[in-house]
């Protein structure tokens, strides 16, 4: 282990090439460009590819080419480059290739701003491109978490052949904390026997998303189901905050999950059995935590915040069923909601 | 072409079991169609090099997305116009690979335009064959960037004019322009005597690859009887007598013999794993000690600290030194700055916290301690500080006094002390050093020890020893 004070979007390449990235392609967009500074310093020091694309949607075709010959491979962006990535990422779930995409989200719609947002959930999260796929999508709130979530994500994405998108948003990607880095494992790094390699034992490979029959093409699709049904499955991950005795449960990721961690200490103190449940996968979503959650009788309502307009929301009415009344504090712009709005929220909330 | 079939190159598959329909054995293209013609010289050369393990086909959107029914390669299938980018992407991390691009008009010239000039203005060590037909054959017939005048087709009904749709496009005359491709040439699929170039020009385009010598494009004009509702005999006719005169065939560029071999391969050197903790940094074992902020006032325990002034004056770097050295006492810390455009002049700001407990928001609403670098950092911020909260201030910056009598205020000539020791750009470090001495947070060794991680330039590090000393006694002075 090795200890530095580092920016989030740094801690992300640190810990991709820690995980065996074996390229990196992108294009420059604030608040994610030091990801692509730090990619094209240290990139060629270890003897592999950095290049900076001619457009977020050739980053994202790069690395489905890098993808297709088994490498492990990256690019990073912000909202108005996901959109654009889009089209990449329906042809790597497709293609079921394993691709691991960094958002830093911003202000939005349009041209926006740069300060942080998480209005990308639903583009991420339900899918902004056409087909019926889904991403795995890794909601990191400290340096730490981008450098570890990134790391995750490439493992998943080989063990799934599947996208994975680490979705956080300016604040984190800008932040400064010190970050624990571990030593690399050679044994994780597997060369795929579906991969095209330009080897005579690949030469049959192919990386392929067009089934013209549409027989074959719905088999195609209910593997894919089938894929994420095991992701949801297996690979929820969540943090909890003091929910053992909590009557009002807070629910926010990124940025907002650290200020609902203090909004929960505070609440706490004036008495208010306030708790916090953290998605750390947005999709899979921990839907079976929370309908246990809402089941129980002492959890009289749920406080969802994001820096948006209520995206994740949804996802939290769907899994609770409605049974515990939900309420939402959102802001936008770039606008972070702070800890006393919280607090109050939980005040208000245990007061009606 | 029952006839080619008979004598198909090894690099085709001998029976064409991707093909979903019932006929393994002939093509999907339409008769009179030049997509056969140029799949046979491209695996004819293919096995003439006998490149077909280490050979990559790259098939977008087009006829010709099913090339990977009859290569008998690595295949990648890919959206439309991107082949050059999914290309780059392979060829740059599979050097060795022999990387074949193969796109039709509407994919190469309309939605893929700016990926191949973009690729062949990087010059990558690919080959591209791009199949110029003057029409969009497999959606129905529809108008190409290199759709003639007066040509109808199913969106240009009454003819395509220059007036409303501009001129079909020339686009080997466009990448000739380019410094960095190495060959480029147009042929076409008429006659026995261009079939001969049209072969050679396959071939050559194939060996600059495999030399290592860079970017290589064949435009090949090439019949859609179908597309263009003629027989095969007319389209071949109709190529000669029409499209020639747009797009004349011929060498547009050729530096191969000046090109040295390899030029552009980017032969990767793979690093050990053993040695990436010391090429990410992360070897170096800086001085840290387990402290507690048990001796120190309740008022300066867990700081959150906001530092605010002019770009320029090292706010931001001063907010990262004391983080850093918040964490080299093993406490958390966190640094948050205002990014952006307005960091490039105008002001900056950082939000740090230093705690014992783990940190939850990273943001600074209420200050236990402000810096207030400039006088508009002084107005916006001095409202926000906690009560009791400690307010430093540079002085030879800001005229007025603080307004609030509910605070501590420490104010301090910085940027004149920093001046003292002739270097403007030491001001932030003399607060770091009137901080130090009125909070006592830090031990002194290690916070100066800091200084190797964030100053930059080592031969500097005495300066800013110096500018924290100047900061302490100043504060030490401070009301005596």
């Amino acid at each position: 282990m090795a200890k530095e004070l580092i920016k989030g979007n740094e801690a992300v390449i640190k810990g991709a090439l820690l995980a065996g990235c074996d390229a990196f392609y992108g294009y420059p967009i604030t608040p994610a460009s030091e990801i692509a500074h730090a990619a094209a310093k240290y990139f060629p020091l270890a003897g592999k590819p950095f290049l900076q694309a001619e457009s977020e949607i050739a980053a994202i075709q790069m690395c489905y080419g890098a993808s297709g010959g088994g490498s492990r491979v990256m690019t990073a962006s912000s909202g108005p480059g996901l959109s654009l990535k889009m089209e990449g990422i329906s042809y790597s779930c497709g293609s079921e290739l394993p691709i691991v995409i960094v958002d830093i989200m911003r202000g939005g719609p349009g041209l926006g701003n740069i300060a942080p947002e998480q209005s990308d959930y639903n583009q991420i999260v339900k899918g902004g491109g056409h087909g019926n796929y889904k991403v795995l999508v890794l909601a990191p709130n400290s340096a730490q978490e981008m450098c570890d979530l990134t790391m995750l994500a490439f493992h998943l994405a080989d063990k799934y052949r599947n996208p994975v998108v680490v979705l956080t948003d300016g604040f984190t990607g800008q932040m400064m904390e010190p970050v624990e880095f571990p030593y690399p494992n050679p044994g994780d790094f597997k060369k795929h026997h579906w991969a095209a390699m330009a080897t005579p034992e690949t030469r049959d490979s192919i990386i392929n998303s067009i089934y013209l029959d549409p027989y074959e093409l719905q088999e195609h699709n209910e593997k894919l189901q089938k894929k994420y049904a095991e992701m949801e499955k297996n690979e929820v991950r969540f943090e909890e905050y003091m929910i053992a005795d909590a009557e009002v449960v807070g629910i926010s990721y990124g940025t907002v999950s650290r200020v609902m961690f203090t909004a929960v200490d505070v609440a706490r103190n004036k008495g208010i059995k306030a708790g916090m449940l953290r998605p750390i996968t947005l999709f899979p979503f921990p839907k079976d935590k929370l309908i246990e959650l809402a089941n129980f009788d002492r959890v009289k309502a749920f406080l969802v915040s994001e820096m948006s307009n209520g995206q994740m929301v949804d996802d939290v009415r769907l899994a609770t069923h409605f049974k515990k009344p939900i309420y939402f504090f959102g802001t936008m712009g770039g606008v972070v909601p702070q800890v006393e709005q919280l607090a109050q929220e939980f005040e208000k909330i245990i007061k009606t | 072409m029952a006839k080619d079939i008979l004598t198909k190159p090894k690099a085709f598959y001998d029976n064409f079991h991707r093909k979903p329909d019932q006929n393994k054995q002939d093509t999907h293209y339409c008769p009179g169609c030049g997509h056969g013609i140029l799949h046979k010289m491209i695996a004819e050369a293919i096995d003439d090099f006998e490149i077909a393990d280490r050979t990559i086909m790259i098939s977008p959107v087009g006829c010709s997305v099913f090339v990977y029914y009859y290569f008998d390669t690595g295949n990648l299938q890919v959206a439309h116009g991107r082949a050059p980018a999914v290309a780059t992407g392979y060829k740059r991390t599979h050097p060795e690979a022999i990387v074949i691009s193969y796109q039709g008009d509407g994919d190469l010239a309309a939605i893929g335009g700016n990926n191949i000039l973009q690729a062949a203005n990087r010059g990558e060590n690919i080959t591209f064959f791009f199949v110029n037909n003057a029409i969009y054959g497999m959606t129905g017939g529809q108008m190409a960037p290199t759709t003639l005048l007066g040509q109808k087709t199913m969106t240009s009904p009454y003819g395509r004019k220059a007036e409303r749709e501009g001129y079909p496009m020339r686009v080997l005359e466009l990448l000739s322009s380019l410094e960095a491709p190495t060959y480029l040439e147009r042929v076409a699929l008429t006659d026995a005597k261009h079939l001969m170039k049209a072969r050679a020009a396959v071939r050559k385009a194939i060996k600059t690859q495999i030399d290592g010598k860079g970017f290589s494009l064949i435009e090949v004009l090439s019949a859609c009887p179908s597309g263009w509702r003629m027989t095969p005999t007319d389209a071949v006719a109709w190529i000669s007598e029409k499209m020639e005169k747009t797009f004349p065939v011929g060498v547009y560029k050729d530096v191969i013999k000046d090109r040295k071999p390899n030029t552009w391969t980017r032969m990767l050197e793979k690093v050990p794993f053993e040695k990436y903790h010391e090429i990410l940094e992360l070897t170096g074992e800086p001085m840290e000690i387990e402290a507690d902020m048990s001796s120190v006032l309740d008022i300066y325990k867990n700081p959150e600290i906001l530092i605010a002034g002019f770009g320029g004056q090292g706010v931001l770097l001063l907010g990262q030194f004391l983080a850093e050295a918040g964490m080299r006492h093993c406490w958390n810390s966190s640094w948050i700055p205002s990014y952006g455009p307005e960091m490039r002049g105008g002001t900056a700001n950082c939000h740090v916290k230093i705690s014992e407990k783990r940190i939850g928001s990273p943001i600074v609403a209420k200050p236990s301690i402000l810096i207030a670098m400039n006088l508009p950092s002084l107005d916006k911020f001095e409202p926000l500080l906690k009560p009791g909260g400690l307010l430093i201030y540079n002085t030879t910056m800001i005229s007025r006094a603080p307004s609030r009598n509910d605070i501590e205020i420490l104010p301090i000539p910085a940027t004149k002390m920093a001046d003292q020791l002739e270097s403007l750009r030491v001001a932030n470090m003399v607060v770091a050093g009137a901080i130090q001495e009125k909070t006592k947070l830090f031990d002194e060794i290690i916070l100066k020890d800091c200084l190797n991680t964030v100053v930059k330039h080592k031969n500097f590090i005495p300066l800013n020893l110096q500018a924290i000393d100047k900061g302490k006694e100043y504060v030490e002075n401070f009301g005596k």
